[in-house]
């Protein structure tokens, strides 16, 4: 049960979850390469430096902070949503009758998913925000295909990724768990479920942005 | 059998049961009555240990629930079924799949065993073939049969009914009742069932207990209902003076 339960939320986050990092990636890298090209005009830095400057912003702050955020909004919201409605409909109670240990069963699954894919979320968000930094900056001629890549591929620091790998699996603990809380300790009324899930996104966004911090002053 | 012995709840400074002595017998259908806030869902809550008594003892049997370890606590929940009353189907599984969860949880048959329990609970509360529909696509009479066949499928000795009827039509509440009390009696359940509804009372009430401001006010079983010079109880069961005259009328003859 706690298997299939397991596979069940990872498809519900993960393939769930893939279109709307996919779009936001997209744009945020185009975004970026677009204002960092506008932003050194001017300067005499090389123009391959927007490649290498979009690359570690995305592995290091935008693909781990902004996709978690988003995913609080999007997967926070639903586990609060899902596990509330389940303790007002007395699902919750149907379980503790049948001798079942709901707080685990509940948030255990959940918890493995989020901590397995939402680092492979924010691996796909830190790819596609590169292509869209490429699609937003080259087609336009702010540079060429190959200024772009070769400043891709300077100065790389495999720690960049690691941060990034730990950011992605904290940041996913952190949504996780605080949506678990606030759809299982919800009170009764479809008022109480909304403002939980409201809370679960509020609470798990501030949460991200100080965890956020934090791993920035350990791993830097 | 379950026993209350002086069972106490209290919220803050409200008291809901003030010291309650029940008894629950085997193969019978046990129904605590009583109007809405007379305390009927706290103590079936009590009973199945979803809430603790703030005083007083609960035995199953022999054994004292109330002071049971988590262990012997699981254990004995393998003895329990309970039809809620939303019937608390999960949304995300097929009805088969509801069924089999209990002992998906509980029981180490195999697939096939487990496959053709699920079929004979299904086939007992007459509804066979709709093992892959989801929840949401049955409607609330089949849903509480559906909680039926989940709460029996581990062949419990206690079975507990929040309300069966709620929600439902007379004709499906009959249903429902005359198969609680089927099961009942041919497993020789302890069931306890906790209502307000009137028919049910009369249909399959075998040892009634009327609950009031968290007491018991009333005990007895359906022919003494008519009879009763009971004050609440009539108040209760005959709230509306058709039912009452209805109710003279029957007497005298």
């Amino acid at each position: 049960m706690y298997w299939r339960e397991t596979m069940r939320q990872m498809e519900d986050i993960g393939l769930g979850s893939f279109l709307i990092v996919f779009l936001i990636s997209i744009f945020i890298g185009a975004v970026t390469a677009v204002q960092f090209a506008y932003q050194l005009t001017g300067f005499t830095i090389p123009r391959y430096y927007v490649g290498y400057i979009v690359r570690d912003m995305t592995l290091i702050e935008m693909a781990p902070t902004i996709t978690c955020l988003v995913l609080a909004g999007k997967v926070g919201s639903n586990i609060a949503a899902e596990i509330g409605g389940m303790q007002q409909k007395e699902h919750v109670a149907a379980m503790e009758i049948m001798g079942v240990n709901t707080s685990s069963f509940l948030v255990l699954p959940r918890l493995l998913a989020c901590m397995l894919m939402i680092p492979v979320l924010v691996c796909m968000a830190s790819f596609f925000s590169m292509i869209g930094a490429y699609l937003g900056s080259v087609p336009t001629g702010m540079f060429t295909g190959d200024e772009f890549v070769r400043g891709l591929r300077a100065f790389f620091d495999s720690h960049h990724v690691v941060m990034m790998l730990v950011k992605a699996f904290v940041f996913g603990i952190v949504l996780c768990m605080v949506s678990c809380y606030q759809g299982y300790y919800v009170k009764t009324g479809s008022v109480e479920l909304g403002k939980s899930s409201t809370q679960a996104v509020v609470i798990s966004n501030i949460l991200i942005l100080v965890s956020d911090y934090l791993i920035a002053m350990v791993l830097t | 059998m379950i026993r209350t012995e002086h069972v106490k709840k209290s919220f803050d400074d409200k008291q809901v049961l003030k010291g309650l002595n029940l008894t629950f017998y085997d193969g019978k259908t046990n129904l605590i009555i009583g109007r809405s806030g007379a305390g009927k869902t706290v103590l079936l809550k009590i009973l199945v240990g979803l809430m603790a008594p703030t005083a007083g003892k609960v035995w199953y049997g022999e054994r004292e629930f109330t002071a049971l370890s988590k262990k012997e606590l699981r254990a004995i929940r393998m003895e329990v079924g309970m039809l809620f009353q939303g019937s608390a189907l999960f949304d995300s599984m097929t009805v088969e799949e509801n069924i089999r969860f209990p002992m998906d949880m509980f029981s180490n048959k195999s697939t096939k065993e487990k496959q053709m329990r699920v079929d004979y609970c299904l086939e007992r509360v007459e509804l066979s073939g709709v093992n892959k529909k989801f929840p949401s696509e049955i409607s609330g009479g089949m849903q509480k049969r559906v909680g039926i066949a989940r709460s029996i499928v581990l062949e419990p000795k206690y079975l507990f009914c929040d309300e069966p009827n709620s929600g439902l039509d007379p004709k499906t509440s009959l249903v429902i009742d005359k198969l609680i009390s089927s099961i009942t009696k041919e497993n020789n359940i302890t069931t306890v069932i906790n209502t307000h509804d009137m028919n049910s009372v009369m249909e399959i009430g075998e040892n009634i207990a009327l609950l009031h401001e968290g007491n018991v006010v009333w005990t007895g079983d359906k022919s003494e209902v008519l009879t009763t010079d009971n004050e609440t109880l009539e108040n209760f069961i005959f709230a509306s003076p058709f039912l009452l005259k209805l109710r003279d009328s029957f007497v005298k003859k």
